[in-house]
């Protein structure tokens, strides 16, 4: 089942779609409700291996519809300390709920400061009308 | 950009809620309110499709049968008037300017349904071949054509059970049709051709019976599933029914444009076969990723039946028998994929099973 469209204001936006919540010297990253329904139903997320370091605006893996093929973009630097493996046998539990169940991995940041780059909710919003 | 034309239904499916999509200059519904739910109504019970975007091109008159039956691969004498078949047009190379599927109605009457992307191209090419006498009609924009597909389809409709590849009229809803049973998911059902103004009248009573609308991305994955080819994909003015494994639909012995090159082909065996194939890890193989080394995956997808990666490529000779291995590079991770027999999944067949049937045999 379909979320409804939110964007929480506690989250940090990347303009590709991509959310991170960080939590002190960690941060979770997931993809948006808006990427989300761009794609339509998931069916597959590859994920990043597990103490692989990922680059902020890299890509750390992939997202698949039946349709679609969707890069997942890194909001931050860090190293991968654990991915969903939840959504990995249950794709949909990103459509069904994009901020929570559908977290897609944690990453030990290495750059905490890199955050002050990335859009707050009301900057997200403001890109998502002018896209 | 042109603008996009739109079928008498697209109220319907605004109303409905789908996502709309451009498709052959078409604004199309992609899905309402899932493509995954869709498909899985279709393998259970029923869906309808708004297929008005395909073209329908009406040829009639002294010496269309004759023209038609040099023009198109399989055997216009085999099929009586209220019979269908299954064509493919070919060119001089034996390559498929399109498939198709003709409706005979009569001596000298036919209705062909073409493929919405060739619609333009397959007028030019008919009328350009047709004799003096018969004439071409494309009549596509005065009708609407409405699929209603899977096991319960036609009961649904509270339409009798008839072979596949007839039609008739009938009356429907209030609304006059022909009824074909044809269509493009593996399943019973039939296509529902009426007049444009009727359209939304027949829509609205097919799915007050219970059938569930269903979106272009569903039918995609259907038919692919059936291993049914998409022309343009799995099929191309590049390549030939033989190696496209649809030698059943061409005559060989009549003659027709290209069959000279088809039946060498046929002869010697054609060098690369359109396989159907299932992954063997998890990943989804999608059009143009290489069937390593030097092959290419003509349509790729997710089966929401069998929740896994599936396609359809063509491979080396040695490469097709049932459970040959193939490796698919997606996007850098080279994967394996195995060859199974078609269809993939349909609700009456699938690829598994005949699997215990080759493995005893030895032939993996």
């Amino acid at each position: 089942m379909a979320a409804t469209e939110s964007y929480p204001v506690n989250l940090k936006y990347h303009r590709e779609h991509d959310w991170a919540r960080i939590e002190g010297g960690e941060a979770v990253f997931g993809i948006t409700w808006k990427a989300q329904d761009m794609l339509g139903e998931l069916v597959f997320f590859q994920p990043p291996v597990v103490g692989s370091t990922v680059a902020k605006d890299g890509v750390y893996g992939e997202v698949e519809s039946v349709k679609a093929v969707s890069d997942l973009v890194a909001p931050l630097s860090g190293k991968v300390i654990a991915f969903n493996e939840k959504v990995q046998s249950e794709p949909e539990s990103i459509n069904a709920d994009p901020y929570g169940e559908g977290w897609l991995v944690r990453v030990q940041l290495s750059d905490p400061g890199e955050a002050e780059a990335l859009l707050d909710v009301e900057a997200y919003k403001q890109l998502l009308v002018e896209e | 950009m042109p603008e996009l034309k739109r079928t008498p239904l697209f109220d319907r499916h605004l109303a409905l809620g789908a996502r709309m999509v451009p498709f052959a200059g078409y604004e199309m519904p992609v899905f309402y309110d899932g493509l995954i739910s869709e498909h899985k109504a279709v393998r259970s019970d029923s869906g309808a499709f708004d297929a008005s975007h395909m073209g329908l091109l009406e040829v009639d008159g002294p010496g269309a049968h004759e023209g038609l039956q040099r023009l198109l691969s399989n055997d216009l004498d085999r099929i009586r008037p209220g019979h269908a078949q299954y064509e493919l047009m070919t060119n001089e190379q034996g390559g498929i300017v399109d498939d198709l599927i003709v409706y005979r109605r009569g001596a000298e009457s036919y209705l062909v349904i073409v493929n919405a992307s060739n619609r333009e191209s397959d007028v030019r090419w008919l009328s350009e071949r047709l004799p003096t006498g018969a004439s071409l009609r494309d009549v596509s924009d005065d009708h609407a054509l409405i699929a209603v597909q899977g096991p319960g389809a036609l009961a649904r409709l509270g339409l009798e059970p008839a072979p596949t590849f007839t039609f008739a009229e009938v009356e429907l809803f209030g609304v006059s049709c022909t009824c074909a049973r044809t269509g493009y998911t593996g399943e019973a059902g039939c296509e529902l051709i009426c007049a444009a103004e009727n359209a939304g009248k027949l829509w609205d009573g097919i799915l007050a019976a219970g059938v569930v609308p269903c979106g272009l991305g569903a039918r995609d994955t259907l038919r692919l599933e059936a291993c049914l080819p998409l022309h343009g994909q799995d099929i191309t003015p590049e390549t030939d029914p033989i190696s496209a494994g649809l030698g059943w639909a061409c005559a060989l012995a009549k003659e027709f444009t290209g069959v000279d090159r088809l039946r060498a082909i046929s002869a010697e065996g054609p060098a690369l076969r359109l396989v159907a194939f299932v992954m063997d890890h998890p990943g989804i193989p999608r059009q143009g990723m290489p069937i390593v080394p030097d092959c290419k995956v003509t349509s790729g997808t997710h089966s929401p039946m069998l929740d896994m990666g599936i396609g359809m490529g063509y491979a080396p000779a040695r490469k097709i028998e049932p459970w040959s291995m193939l490796t698919i590079d997606v996007r850098g991770r080279p994967l394996w994929a195995k060859v199974v027999p078609k269809p993939i999944y349909t609700s009456s067949r699938n690829y598994t099973d005949t699997q215990g049937e080759w493995l005893r045999r030895g032939r993996y």
